[in-house]
């Protein structure tokens, strides 16, 4: 994870077409100056950013999917429930699964979990469109970067 | 059509923050209601769910952007309900 920049997730460990599911995985770095005023002298990663993580690895589903034709964007957020602190150094299991495939937008349902134990969870809606100017490339070199590869994928 | 009337009318209703009772069949949803592009999907989410349908709102909006279909034909309610209810009758033939 790079918080600062917005990169929740590490690597994607499972893509399943089939089964619509996606599951990632990524490390809560040791320091980040997020963590200097969330808080001073006790460092957690805010809800937002775990909100962030799950719409992330939902975001990777859609894209697999859809094989990067449309780009997803968060709309909705519903029924977020954050069970656990999450502190610097956990590791963090993140599952997304599609619930609707909607014409011009997607649902899911995504959680975290770190050693086993529930930390969040949230269903998630995404308004698809097609990718602003430069953004397919961007997205294109990050999904291959986190390990997932539509084009290798097959259904 | 009157109980989809009555289900999409709670729907936008709820949806929208928008008073029961100024929503007719004859309302148009951009123009009478205000229903902007992000709204509507929220709205065709809770209608998918509500149906057990897809409305092709992608291809709706492409047909009224380009012309082809007046946005009436889609976006006052009564059609709207009407489109539902084909649809609907699609899936259970």
């Amino acid at each position: 994870m790079r918080l600062e920049y917005f990169e929740m997730i590490d690597t994607v460990t499972l893509f399943d077409a089939a089964q619509q599911r996606i599951v990632c995985r990524a490390t809560v770095p040791d320091a980040s100056p997020v963590f200097e005023g969330h808080f001073p002298g006790h460092p957690l990663v805010p809800g937002v950013l775990l909100t962030e993580t799950m719409a992330q690895a939902s975001g990777y589903l859609v894209l697999g999917l859809n094989r990067l034709s449309q780009m997803p964007f968060l709309m909705a957020v519903d029924k977020a429930r954050f069970r656990t602190f999450v502190e610097p150094g956990a590791v963090l299991v993140i599952e997304a699964a599609l619930t609707v495939e909607g014409s011009g937008y997607a649902a899911t349902k995504a959680s975290i979990t770190a050693d086993g134990k529930p930390v969040c969870d949230a269903e998630l809606r995404f308004r698809l469109m097609p990718f602003p100017a430069e953004l397919g490339a961007l997205m294109r070199q990050r999904t291959a970067a986190i390990g997932l590869v539509p084009e290798a994928v097959t259904s | 059509m009157s109980s989809t009337f009555e289900t999409v009318a709670g729907i936008i209703s709820e949806t929208c923050d928008i008073p029961r009772e100024k929503i007719t069949p004859a309302s148009h949803a951009i123009d009478d209601l205000g229903i902007d592009s992000l709204a509507f999907l929220d709205i065709a989410f809770a209608v998918d769910k509500a149906f057990g349908i897809k409305l092709p709102l992608e291809q709706w909006t492409q047909e009224v952007n380009e012309g082809k279909a007046p946005a009436e034909q889609y976006f006052v309610l009564e059609n709207l309900c009407a489109r539902i209810d084909g649809l609907v009758a699609a899936k259970t033939a």
